[in-house]
């Protein structure tokens, strides 16, 4: 708990690192700040019409919104997808390329790998912001949910930190982590319903043991929450809730645990 | 790196260094303020590293290591205020003791613990932005040290000013020559105003003006009571600074005491092993006519040779000669003696002096006898020659055939590299 301790009396050094992060991401760019608008847009737009017009998906209706537009449908689950994708393999190397200042200087160093996640959840806070102004514009007010979609950022953030923690911490030890974890995404891609229905695959997988592992999938619980919350102006369901709720602390706190464990000696494994 | 930070401190203005070892008051019964318990610290030396996930499953183990102890069993104690030194050869764990106190590093065993705020000068500028400017660097890399942002914008213009980059602050520290960078670093991490600063030979930094500033403002530390661990192994900033030492040795302490007792230890015994096997840049040439056999230094009237003498010793320069063949008419002896970080301190040769023989044949020696060593603290090589009165031809000539040390006397403390052989004389004009 001391460390707890020395994390909160540090934690102006925490916004530091994280300011950092966000500065050094886009400097000498013609675009600058515009890039991280830029690169979900055309991720959408491509998405949009690779799935939806290509490939004939289509999307849930909103329920009690009425809404029937797969873009719109599509983003929410891509924008939270694309915090936990580059939150985490980001953050990954992030203590291999910081290791002139884990050598040099002493600060907790769990602040290394949650400043990279926390520029990546800044980012992410941009996009939902952005994405509400889509929703008006389509003639959906969608600002009164905010204080429940915070809850599930936060909830998220902690799962991702948790995942970021330990992997990064493993990455000192073994480099292979990274490029193992950057093919295990791309998997986790299509494992979660971005572009197609959770209702599609539970109609695809015929026993239910397969549809209760399937659905053992967190992330699938968080596309569904801000689904639930922005799409469809719903509550989401308590098992949404528990079930987020669960994999974050779970997350949390076994990341926390096997970076700690690892964390003594990375000045001399780096 | 060494000698160069022995040259500036040695060149530190004299009432500086004076101030640190008048002005401070260390509560020798004060409670320390770094206690280091038998601390064990132990690196694996790894044979094949596995870095790679797929080797460490074919091997079906993590790696091949041995263990290596860095640090072996090392107790002492820092008390507040004082300016305490780790010395040690390469290799001997001092950087690694630093470390650990710095908690960049974990001991494997044993305990440090330590009083108040500790800012630690390891690698300056570590954690710089290169596309970030000056000043967004000021701020990150003082978070990182430790210092809040309101204590930022207070220092920061005495930061910028130290520094002497008032001009470049707002462009990216990438554009920054190395010693901009490098003063840059150096500027922030002292005046963090830890309680604790710890110390890795960093204070060669800049160009010699910076120098100076740097050496005020330790000065100005230490008589503010930091406490302040110095890890260096360039003996005359040690000497200057430091009230303790401690002197480490393939990972285990030898001895921990007052600096000038730890440092005659040391030289004693560094110095006795290390040079009697005969420096490497040794350089002997000549045509043999006359050989020196040997070149020895004598202290007062014991006929032993030595490597260590002390300012205000009696001190003999023996050249030993032999003539093989025919006698040698008027050759000439000279020696010449240069600090080890290349000042040219004197050359001598008898030819000034009158005592060139007309022939020279059989054994014998010359010697040159200073009644009081002038020679200030530091580490020289003794050259010697033998030549004929034209200086055309060199019958042997040996480059560096000993180094040897100065030690300090009974002489105050001042730097440079002589001690004139004056007096002070007071006349008043006016009353």
């Amino acid at each position: 708990m001391t460390a707890l301790a020395e994390m909160i009396e540090r934690r102006e050094l925490l916004t530091n690192l994280t300011l950092r992060e966000l500065r050094g991401k886009f400097k000498r760019t013609a675009l600058g700040w515009a890039w991280s608008m830029l690169n979900p847009l055309s991720q959408i737009a491509i998405y949009s019409l690779v799935f939806s017009f290509f490939l004939g998906g289509i999307p849930e209706v909103g329920n009690p919104s009425g809404l029937n537009n797969f873009t719109l449908w599509l983003t929410c689950g891509l924008l939270t997808w694309n915090f936990t994708n580059s939150g985490l393999q980001a953050t990954i190397p992030s203590l291999l390329g910081n290791s002139n200042l884990v050598k040099k200087v002493y600060f907790p160093r769990e602040f290394i790998a949650a400043s990279s996640v926390l520029s990546w959840l800044v980012t992410f806070l941009i996009e939902l912001i952005v994405l509400c102004f889509f929703f008006l514009f389509f003639g959906q007010v969608v600002f009164q949910w905010i204080p429940l979609v915070v809850i599930f950022v936060a909830m998220q953030t902690l799962f991702v930190l948790g995942l970021a923690l330990m992997f990064s911490a493993l990455n000192v030890y073994f480099r292979d982590v990274q490029h193992f974890v950057g093919i295990f995404m791309q998997m986790w891609f299509y494992l979660t319903p971005i572009v197609y229905r959770t209702a599609y695959a539970d109609e695809k997988i015929h026993s239910a043991i397969g549809r209760t592992i399937y659905g053992l999938n967190p992330m699938l619980r968080f596309v569904d929450a801000y689904r639930d919350l922005l799409y469809s102006q719903r509550v989401p369901p308590l098992a949404t809730w528990l079930g987020c709720l669960g994999v974050s602390i779970v997350s949390l706190l076994v990341g926390w645990a096997v970076f700690s464990r690892l964390e003594p000696r990375f000045a001399e494994e780096l | 790196m060494t000698d160069i930070t022995e040259v500036a401190m040695n060149s530190a203005p004299a009432s500086i260094t004076n101030k640190v070892q008048t002005n401070r008051g260390i509560g020798s019964n004060a409670a320390p303020v770094i206690v280091v318990e038998h601390v064990r610290k132990k690196f694996r030396l790894y044979h094949e590293r596995n870095n790679s996930l797929k080797a460490a499953l074919m091997r079906r183990r993590v790696a091949k290591f041995e263990d290596f102890w860095a640090i072996d069993d090392v107790s002492f104690d820092i008390r507040p205020g004082e300016t305490f030194g780790i010395i040690g050869e390469n290799g001997s764990g001092k950087s690694t003791m630093l470390k650990c106190i710095a908690r960049i590093l974990r001991p494997d065993h044993g305990s440090i613990t330590t009083k108040g705020k500790i800012s630690a000068l390891l690698e300056l500028g570590a954690g710089f932005h290169p596309e970030l400017s000056g000043r967004e660097n000021v701020y990150l890399n003082g978070s990182i040290l430790g210092l809040s942002k309101r204590e930022l914008d207070a220092k920061f213009d005495e930061i910028v000013d130290f520094a002497g980059l008032s001009t470049f602050i707002d462009q990216p520290v990438k554009n920054y020559s190395s010693g901009m960078y490098v003063r840059l670093g150096f500027s922030i991490a002292i005046n963090v105003d830890p309680d604790i600063l710890l110390v890795d030979e960093v204070l060669a930094v800049g160009d010699e003006n910076f120098q100076r500033r740097c050496a005020e403002k330790f000065a100005e530390l230490q008589n503010n009571g930091k406490t302040i661990v110095l890890v260096s192994h360039a003996m005359g900033q040690v000497r200057a600074l430091c009230d303790r030492l401690a002197w480490m040795n393939h990972g285990k302490l030898e001895m921990v005491g007052p600096a000038k007792e730890v440092i005659d230890n040391y030289l004693g015994d560094v110095h006795v092993e290390r040079f009697r096997r005969g420096p490497g840049a040794e350089v002997r040439w000549g045509t043999g006519e006359v050989n020196i056999d040997a070149i020895e230094l004598l202290v007062g009237n014991d006929p032993t040779p030595v490597l260590t003498v002390r300012q205000g010793d009696q001190v003999t320069i023996r050249i030993r000669y032999s003539v093989p063949g025919a006698p040698v008419a008027r050759p000439v002896f000279g020696f010449a003696i240069y600090r080890s970080d290349g000042v040219h301190v004197t050359g001598v040769n008898y030819r000034e002096h009158g005592m060139v023989p007309e022939e020279l044949s059989g054994v014998g020696s010359y010697d040159f006898v200073v009644d009081h060593w002038p020679v200030f603290t530091g580490t020289f090589d003794l050259s010697a020659a033998a030549q004929n009165i034209n200086y055309t031809q060199t019958y042997d000539w040996w480059q560096n055939a000993v180094r040897f040390e100065t030690a300090p006397g009974a002489f105050v403390e001042a730097e440079g590299v002589l001690i004139l052989p004056g007096e002070w004389k007071h006349q008043v004009s006016k009353r």
